[in-house]
């Protein structure tokens, strides 16, 4: 396994390029992704699994001319050498000739991203710190955790993990670029347990450098005060009633809203928001933006994956669609232009994909939400796939705490919660003034007046 | 890296590998491509037990994708992909460490054993008895041609027929998307205790969805199929077509469907793919890792009663041809049958080496992995529950009020509280025993251990689902089975919009 300062990365895409152009492609773009990583488990006070590793792939696009557009194929490899770079140029070009003529199929237009601008998203200090460093926090987490309560005794572990990506991009157009990035984690979840009762619960920190992770104590007791909470869980029964997303669920509602946003969901009208566009769809109070270039964000990066400026969007102004998320290729299917929302792996072709997506907080802070609700539910935790972006309807098994009189109760558990995206946005009517990251997506809590709750 | 340790204790030697007779051809292929010949192997495995580890594996991976799609009647994408790659663990006690590398290689090999064996000597060690070991000896899923040697100009028609047939069919089909996927995957599992095996598993799959509008709202449907055959056995017209008229039906149903009522009530699910709810209620607690670690609500459960008389649930790896079939799972241990629930009584977990050596258990061919850069874990092949002896008509018949669901989108579930859930693309209310109209966004909940004790009819016709089951633990993916014949479970709760 040798060191990725050997690879030049570069030469490498630039070679890609080049050997498919000559193989007779019209257009082209090559991205290779090398990573490197590392993380580690405890569990109790033992260490559980450690594991390292490097990975490198190289995607190459090619688009041959002909008929009425271009027709297209990706292919990827992991074996760098010159010759399997070659010859995958040339098996690219032969199964691009394979598929059909797409009239907008294609590579932007531009104009590209200028330069390298440095977003922060690594810091080489990072890379000196050891293993047995990261391993000592999972274990003071693991120990945080544990301190909590006694009735805590047991746990699925607690987890560091640290991954290096340096992605090098070009295209037949004259845009190259690299930019290098870092993500670090520290992730617990402790159980409790209480008779013939058992609960799990976690909490997690992300961030682009190690020094901006939330400390190990703090991950550890967190999800320590989250898991005994749950003990004791009870059914409501089944009925209308409020519900509060907090933090850790609210970003699941932007989630959703972000796939009936996507431009390929939009142009193939498997979206409930299709003719929505310049309408007001969501309570005045939400103003949702993506913005793939802010500093140090764990989304942001330099330039997305066609090689364009990643930039801020607002999706939502005060409740009203402004735009949709697009690449270049569904940008000219909506005969609009790409939002810099290309996402690209090296195993794929290029696709929408949010970047750092937040909905701009709020009033009211979390007390207050919670003594203006008379009877409701807190969720702080979702489970299942009942999303359809086309219709927009929801329903979702969920867990959290009950709210009557403006005071949490109790724990609840085994219930569905379910509407319609498209009622539930309308029908916020309270917006948390406390915006927390825990990954991509950040929502400040937030309250649904009414929705259908299953239990008893 | 830490280099402290205790290494204290004589150092395991690995034991000679024996070429066996191995169906698949994998050892050939790495022996041939990769100049991977045995005693190259037994070196690696030496360099990893250097230091104090209970037991070192090496696992070799060559995977070979590739996908063709087809939307608004263009096939746009055509796609390759290579994945190749070497894992070496090291195994000392509870603790793993693990390094991989995608070079396939004796060097880099080598230098992965490296890191993984000095990752285990940061733990103290201590011995563990290995369980005895033999390699696979069925074939499931021999095949003459590669599904990913199929020329791509044939995948390319089929999917401009299905396209046509779709539109075709039905007026309201707005769009059609289609795509075959092939898989063509070598392993090769070479353990400090002799062990070595190796599988060749194909994967073909086929997706149809459409959506579908009344000029009003817009709806989609869904169908799918696969599993370690010929890729040309889907190019049959009798097998696409119906998949194409099922996708359109489920589409049109839904443009009909109405809300669905939320509330306790009798759920009747229909044979076959619904068995994801034995997969996600039982299957996922019944895993080694989290018995051995008392995380699964079903912990210390064997010998007690967990599902209603009559009900048997295996997990069986060697049904031919299956998505979820396996000769050899990812660590050489040859796939099985295995009983989980017999007659309602919890008789066995799923387990890969380590979990079962931890426990003092056999290992029952389940240690999976999506791929050369994961450690395996205890997963499932293919779950389902065994026929009984009822009339479908009649469970239906039986019940006042309740719903009937016939088909899933997906599930989940957390393993420490038991608590499920499942969402239903397909499902209708039964209203006096009778099947009445289709209801949308219906999501079933409940508490694993408990819900098959509320099984109350069990029908004679078990089915198998078509083969498009993924299911994933750990950010890992790896292709299952389900299965179930008609079943009636009691009080139910069923998530809707209607209160």
């Amino acid at each position: 396994m040798s060191g990725w300062n050997e690879i030049n990365g570069k030469a490498l895409v630039d070679r890609a390029v080049q050997r498919a152009t000559q193989a007779g492609a019209d257009q082209v773009d090559s991205v290779l992704v090398l990573s490197n990583s590392q993380e580690a488990k405890v569990r109790n006070t033992e260490i559980e699994t450690v594991k390292q590793s490097q990975e490198r792939c190289l995607g190459l696009r090619a688009m041959v001319a002909g008929g009425k557009g271009r027709s297209t194929a990706v292919t990827s490899t992991s074996d760098l050498s010159l010759d399997a770079i070659d010859r995958l140029a040339e098996e690219t070009v032969a199964l691009a000739r394979a598929t059909a003529p797409d009239p907008h199929a294609g590579l932007p237009d531009g104009p590209f991203a200028e330069g390298s601008i440095d977003l922060g998203l690594a810091d080489p200090a990072d890379r000196e710190v050891s293993l047995e460093t990261r391993i000592e926090e999972a274990k003071r987490a693991e120990a945080a955790a544990r301190a909590v309560d006694p009735r805590i005794d047991n746990s699925e572990g607690s987890q560091v993990g640290s991954d290096w990506n340096h992605i090098f991009y070009r295209n037949s157009l004259g845009f190259a670029g690299d930019y290098e990035s870092a993500y670090h984690s520290i992730f617990s979840e402790p159980l409790a347990r209480e008779g013939d009762s058992m609960q799990r619960d976690y909490w997690m920190s992300v961030a682009r450098r190690l020094s901006d992770l939330e400390g190990a104590e703090q991950v550890g007791r967190e999800a320590g005060k989250r898991a005994v909470r749950r003990l004791g869980a009870r059914r409501p029964k089944t009925g209308e009633v409020s519900v509060i997303f907090d933090s850790r669920t609210a970003p699941s509602l932007l989630g959703h809203l972000s796939a009936c946003v996507n431009g390929y969901s939009i142009y193939r009208e498997a979206s409930f928001l299709a003719s929505r566009l310049g309408e007001k769809i969501a309570a005045s109070s939400l103003t949702l933006i993506d913005e793939g270039c802010q500093p140090a964000g764990l989304a942001s990066r330099p330039f997305d994956g066609e090689g364009l400026p990643t930039r801020r969007n607002v999706i939502l102004d005060q409740g009203v669609l402004q735009t949709w998320l697009m690449d270049s290729y569904s940008g000219r299917k909506l005969a609009m232009q790409s939002t810099g929302s290309a996402s690209r792996g090296a195993g794929s072709g290029p696709g929408v994909g949010t970047t750092n997506l937040w909905l701009e907080p709020g009033p009211d802070s979390w007390d207050d939400i919670i003594a203006q609700t008379d009877k409701g539910l807190v969720v702080t935790e979702l489970i299942g796939m009942g999303f359809n972006p086309t219709t927009g309807d929801y329903s979702r098994g969920a867990s959290g705490l009950w709210v009557e009189k403006g005071e949490i109760l109790y724990p609840v558990e085994e219930i569905t919660i379910a509407g319609n995206l498209g009622d539930m946005l309308m029908d916020i009517d309270r917006v948390g003034s406390d915006l927390r990251w825990f990954g991509r997506t950040a929502a400040p809590p937030l309250r649904v007046t009414q929705m259908t709750l299953a239990g008893e | 890296m830490s280099t402290e340790g205790t290494g204290n204790r004589t150092p395991d030697r690995p034991i000679p590998i024996q070429s066996t007779t191995e169906p698949s051809g994998a050892i050939d292929f790495f022996r041939d491509r990769f100049d991977l010949s045995e005693q190259g192997l037994e070196a690696v495995l030496g360099t990893a037990l250097e230091r104090s580890v209970d037991r070192a594996d090496l696992y070799f991976e060559y995977t070979t994708q590739d996908s063709v799609s087809l939307e608004e009647g263009l096939v746009k994408d055509g796609s390759r992909h290579v994945e190749q790659g070497v894992g070496v663990r090291a195994i000392s006690g509870e603790r793993q460490g693990y390094a991989h590398s995608d070079e396939i290689s004796l060097d880099s090999a080598q230098l992965a054993a490296g890191t993984a064996r000095a990752i285990s000597e940061t733990a103290q060690s201590k011995t563990s008895a290995v369980a005895p070991h033999a390699s696979s000896t069925h074939n499931l899923y021999p095949l003459d041609v590669a599904p990913t040697d199929i020329p791509v100009g044939q995948k390319v028609d089929l999917l401009s027929e299905i396209d046509a047939y779709a539109h075709r069919l039905d007026p309201s089909i707005k769009q059609v998307m289609a795509s075959v996927i092939s898989q063509h995957r070598h392993v090769l599992v070479a353990g400090s205790d002799g062990v070595l095996a190796g599988d060749i598993q194909p994967l073909v799959r086929l997706n149809v969805q459409v959506i579908a509008s009344d000029g009003e709202k817009f709806e989609v449907g869904y169908d799918g199929m696969g599993g370690r055959y010929p890729l040309e056995r889907l190019m049959q017209d009798e097998i696409w077509k119906p998949l194409v008229d099922e996708a359109v039906r489920v589409a049109k149903l839904n443009l009909q469907s109405i809300a669905c009522p939320a509330g306790t009530m009798n759920v009747v699910l229909g044979p076959g793919w619904p068995g994801i709810l034995l997969h996600e209620a039982i299957g996922h607690g019944l895993e080694g890792d989290f018995n051995r670690k008392k995380t699964s609500a079903f912990a210390d459960r064997l010998g007690q009663r967990v599902a209603s008389r009559g009900v048997t649930v295996v997990d069986d790896g060697t049904l031919p041809e299956r998505r979820g079939s396996i000769n050899v799972d990812d660590e050489g241990t040859a796939s099985r049958r295995n009983v989980l629930i017999e007659d309602g009584i919890l008789v066995g977990y799923m387990h890969d080496r380590l979990n079962a050596e931890l426990m003092g258990m056999e290992p029952t061919g389940n240690g999976r992995r999506e791929s050369y850069a994961h450690l395996p874990l205890p997963r499932m092949t293919n779950t389902f529950m065994l026929a009984g002896e009822e009339e479908p008509e009649d469970i239906i018949r039986s019940v006042d009020r309740g719903l009937y669901a016939v088909s899933f989108g997906g599930g989940q579930v957390d393993i420490t509280s038991g608590k499920f859930v499942f969402s239903a693309s397909e499902a209708y209310l039964i209203e006096n025993g009778q099947i009445g109209a289709p209801v949308k966004g219906a999501t079933l909940i409940g508490n694993g251990p408990d819900v098959l004790t509320r099984v109350s009819r069990i029908g004679h016709d078990l089915a198998l689902d078509r083969g498009v089951g993924t299911c994933g633990k750990d950010g890992q993916g790896v292709p299952v089975g389900v299965g179930l014949p008609t079943v009636r479970l009691d009080g139910l709760t069923v998530g809707g919009t209607e209160g």
